[in-house]
């Protein structure tokens, strides 16, 4: 199932232990991981941050750790691609279902979609990790991208 | 025979997140020996399409009054409280 995620994740685009001010940083960070590597457009990074200030994608998981998945519209796409960030102090997100409540958030996943329902895979498999309290709690402990396709795959064993 | 069930599955733009959910609970309610179709819109279209609903999931805010029983929920992304989510969309298609 990881397997989704490791096809589309960036090396570049996976920063650990990451330390930023608030949400816009780490989207911005991200993204520009992405536009170097070729996967979005040089429009993405404000797209990404105006979309999650009117949409937001906090995601409470109730334990140690919550998560964002913040993205955005097709138009600013290249090709798909993934981006993680761990941050070493929890920033807060707006909760999406409830976006007047905030979210501290520790592990983020910036998305670039080509097209709308695509990378389904992808996306469930992100789902499913975020349903598993043991790869999200190996994913904030890794400290090099070796460590972090290691707890990706720790979740494929466990499925 | 009555047609099947439709649940209209809402997120901020339709891209990511309601096709997560709507895949979930065609598995949840396939499991169930229940079988729907699901159509995914932006949480700003829920208002013209909910007439063509039985029920609306979203995981974002949606307009109220529509009309057609809406559950709101993260359940299908995150996994909590995932089977009260189920059991509660159960329970409005079955009415």
């Amino acid at each position: 199932m990881s397997q989704a995620i490791l096809e589309l994740l960036e090396p570049q685009g996976v920063l650990l232990s990451t330390i930023v001010a608030d949400s816009t940083e780490i989207i911005r960070l991200l993204g520009n991981e992405l536009y170097k590597t070729g996967y979005v457009k040089e429009s993405f990074v404000e797209a990404a941050i105006d979309r999650e200030s009117r949409l937001p994608t906090g995601l409470p998981l109730g334990g140690a750790f919550n998560a964002a998945i913040p993205h955005t519209d097709i138009e600013h796409v290249i090709k798909p691609g993934l981006a993680l960030a761990t941050l070493k102090n929890s920033v807060p997100f707006r909760n999406m279902a409830i976006p007047s409540e905030t979210v501290e958030v520790s592990l983020v996943f910036l998305l670039a979609l080509e097209q709308p329902k695509a990378q389904i895979e992808m996306l469930q498999a992100i789902a499913g990790v975020l349903q598993a309290p043991d790869v999200v709690s190996a994913l904030m402990k890794s400290q090099t991208f070796e460590d972090v396709v290691c707890a990706l795959n720790t979740g494929e064993k466990d499925k | 025979m009555v047609g099947l069930k439709r649940i209209l599955v809402a997120c901020g733009t339709a891209i990511a997140t309601s096709t997560v959910v709507a895949r979930a609970i065609e598995e949840a309610l396939k499991e169930r020996g229940i079988d729907i179709t699901t159509r995914q819109c932006k949480a700003s279209e829920v208002k013209s399409l909910a007439g063509d609903a039985d029920l609306i999931v979203t995981t974002t805010p949606v307009p109220e009054n529509l009309g057609v029983p809406v559950i709101h929920t993260l359940a299908f992304l995150t996994g909590i409280g995932k089977e009260d989510a189920i059991e509660q969309i159960v329970e409005a298609l079955s009415k």
